[in-house]
């Protein structure tokens, strides 16, 4: 049997019910999730193949740890061999502790199934290569990767069960949460569309938010442009910074310098503005514009809207 | 405060990458390695900003073999005060996490700091794996953390936003950008560090969960389609018939 934890603060993610169907080629899943979702959305994850949702209402979450010990209870009560994970924020927290719990081995950031021998492949070296793991132990971690796997609907909503775990005391006391509304987080996004230092200053990053919001993008950039104060360090993409796989990323006034492509060449497609015919970036680039920014983005702003309007 | 930052061995950012032993093996040929950004910039120079404000140590630790000694000086040359290397070669992220688990065991820290992830295997898994394996409390993705008493402040990274949170010590805290800035070490500080403590300890039984067996590179991009700047409309269409990405 394959557990499957879900994150469901925030609603259930495109990247859970990849989850949930990347889980249900292993075998038969039951979903695992916590806090205050209504049933009816909870029970959506039915329809990727979860026979059915447990959710214990009394966990927050606040402290991963508590979250390592309800899943933990639960794989044993379900007689769960493997674990999966969404490889966001959350998982990234929870399943490490859980490995050394269940005395699991742990495959993170998982961008396939496991082949006839049992090795899965992740993206190692910044995304420079891949390698293929194999786990040795009897009980399985696996957290997959976002965008590495269509969501399949296969059946109906599933039931929803409430259950009461010994999650322990927080150790971890939450003083403020600040969440930016309207913004689209940028680890999750489907669109992203980033810039560097051929902007040349803070203030002509006007037409680049509009481009995102025209789009329902998110923003990035490079890492010296959140150096120098232009931008906020979130947004700092590249192997330093928060490696990202969009279905589209857009890159103006980039260079494309090795440490940059690192946290970025998994996106599906690129499209590259440059002035320079000679940027780097545009040997990773499916869709290369060389053109000023200044020129070419409002351009773009304009073709959008008339895209929309049709 | 009394503080352990865990570092790691990483093959410099412009290394080009590639394998050996019929693709089971990372070709150090040639490859020049350097402490884990993430353990260097901001968990280590973090903790030397709370010791110089208020005082303790800063110990390091790595596991590895003797070759990890060159990273381990320059981590000495910024600042660390001394250093420990478990003498074995990890094999995978329990097995290192477990083997600082037992060392931090034997030596009281109130606090112990990793960087996020590795830029060679990206698994951002030693943190919680040491938490777990201490049983302290542990603080993901950490961007600010301040110390006071002994009550520890950290912002963290969650979905959608940031969080300040609070935990008495001793923690883990993994550390991600904004926490602080690189430093470069000075002469004076590569002097020192060449006769600053580096402790070798035996590294204890512990099984390894996970095996890399083999390594491929990714399939090649297909060629780059260049469109005229006049012609936004294009591009446009393209992404949406072609790409099907809007
Ligand atoms: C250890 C290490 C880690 C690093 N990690 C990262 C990382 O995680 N992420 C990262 O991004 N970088 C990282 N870097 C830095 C990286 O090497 C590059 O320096 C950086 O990515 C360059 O940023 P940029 O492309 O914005 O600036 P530049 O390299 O200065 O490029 C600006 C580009 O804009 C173009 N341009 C200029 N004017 C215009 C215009 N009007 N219209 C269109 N184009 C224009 C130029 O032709 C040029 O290609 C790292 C470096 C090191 C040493």
């Amino acid at each position: 049997m394959i557990l499957v934890y879900i994150n469901s603060e925030n609603g259930i993610s495109k990247a859970s019910y990849e989850a949930i169907t990347y889980a249900n080629k292993l075998g038969d899943v039951v979903a695992l999730s916590n806090g205050s979702l209504p049933n009816e959305e909870l029970s959506s994850m039915g329809r990727y193949g979860a026979t059915k949702v447990i959710v214990d209402r009394a966990v927050n979450g606040e402290d991963q740890q508590q979250l390592v010990r309800m899943i933990a209870e639960v794989a044993a009560s379900e007689n769960a061999d493997t674990v999966v994970f969404v490889h966001d924020i959350s998982g990234k927290a929870v399943a490490p502790m859980l490995s050394v719990r269940m005395n699991a081995g742990l495959v993170s950031g998982a961008i396939s199934l496991p082949d006839d021998s049992g090795a899965i492949a992740v993206n190692v070296f910044s995304g420079k290569a891949i390698g293929n793991v194999k786990v040795n132990s009897a009980s399985k971690i696996i957290s997959l990767l976002p965008n590495s796997l269509p969501p399949e609907e296969v059946g109906e909503n599933c039931s929803v069960e409430e259950v009461s775990t010994q999650a322990g005391e927080a150790r971890i006391k939450v003083l403020s949460t600040k969440k930016p509304e309207g913004e689209i987080p940028l680890p999750e996004a489907e669109l992203v569309v980033s810039a560097g230092r051929g902007l040349k200053g803070p203030e002509n990053w006007g037409m680049v938010e509009e481009l995102a919001e025209k789009l329902g993008a998110a923003t990035a950039c490079s890492r010296p442009v959140a150096d120098i104060g232009w931008r906020p360090h979130h947004e700092h993409v590249g192997q330093t910074g928060v490696a990202i796989r969009p279905n589209l990323y857009i890159a103006i006034g980039i260079s494309g310098a090795i440490q940059h492509l690192a946290g970025v060449n998994g996106s599906k497609v690129i499209v590259v503005v440059n002035t320079d015919p000679e940027a780097p970036f545009f040997k990773a680039a499916d869709y290369g514009i060389i053109g000023d920014a200044f020129e070419v983005v409002p351009r773009l702003n304009q073709a959008i809207e008339k895209f929309k309007a049709s | 405060m009394n503080i352990l930052v865990c570092i790691s061995k990483a093959p410099d950012t412009t290394s080009k990458i590639s394998f050996s032993d019929g693709n089971t093996k990372f070709d150090e040929n040639g490859v020049q390695f350097v402490v884990n950004p993430y353990d260097e910039w901001y968990a280590l120079v973090r903790a030397l900003e709370l010791k110089e404000a208020g005082g303790g140590q800063v110990t390091i630790i790595n596991v590895g073999g003797v070759a990890d000694d060159a990273i381990i000086r320059k981590a000495l040359a910024i600042g660390a005060d001394n250093a420990v290397r478990i003498d074995t070669e990890p094999k995978d992220a329990y097995n290192a996490a477990l083997q600082i688990a037992a060392y931090a065991k034997e030596n009281a820290f109130d606090l112990i700091l990793t960087g996020k992830e590795t830029i060679n295997y990206n698994g951002s898994q030693l943190g919680g794996m040491l938490a777990e394996g201490l049983d302290l409390p542990f603080v993901s993705l950490a961007t600010k953390l301040d110390v006071s008493g002994s009550t520890v402040t950290a912002e963290r990274e969650i979905i959608g936003g940031v969080q300040v949170v609070e935990v008495e010590a001793p923690a883990v805290i993994s550390c991600a950008k904004g926490m602080a800035e690189q430093r470069i070490p000075n002469m004076r500080g590569i002097m020192a560090a060449r006769t600053k403590p580096l402790t070798v300890v035996p590294a204890k039984e512990i099984d390894d969960l996970t095996t890399f067996v083999s390594y491929e590179m990714p399939g090649e991009k297909s060629a780059v389609k260049m469109i005229d700047p006049e012609s936004m409309d294009e591009l446009v269409s393209l992404l949406h018939s072609e790409a099907k990405v809007i």
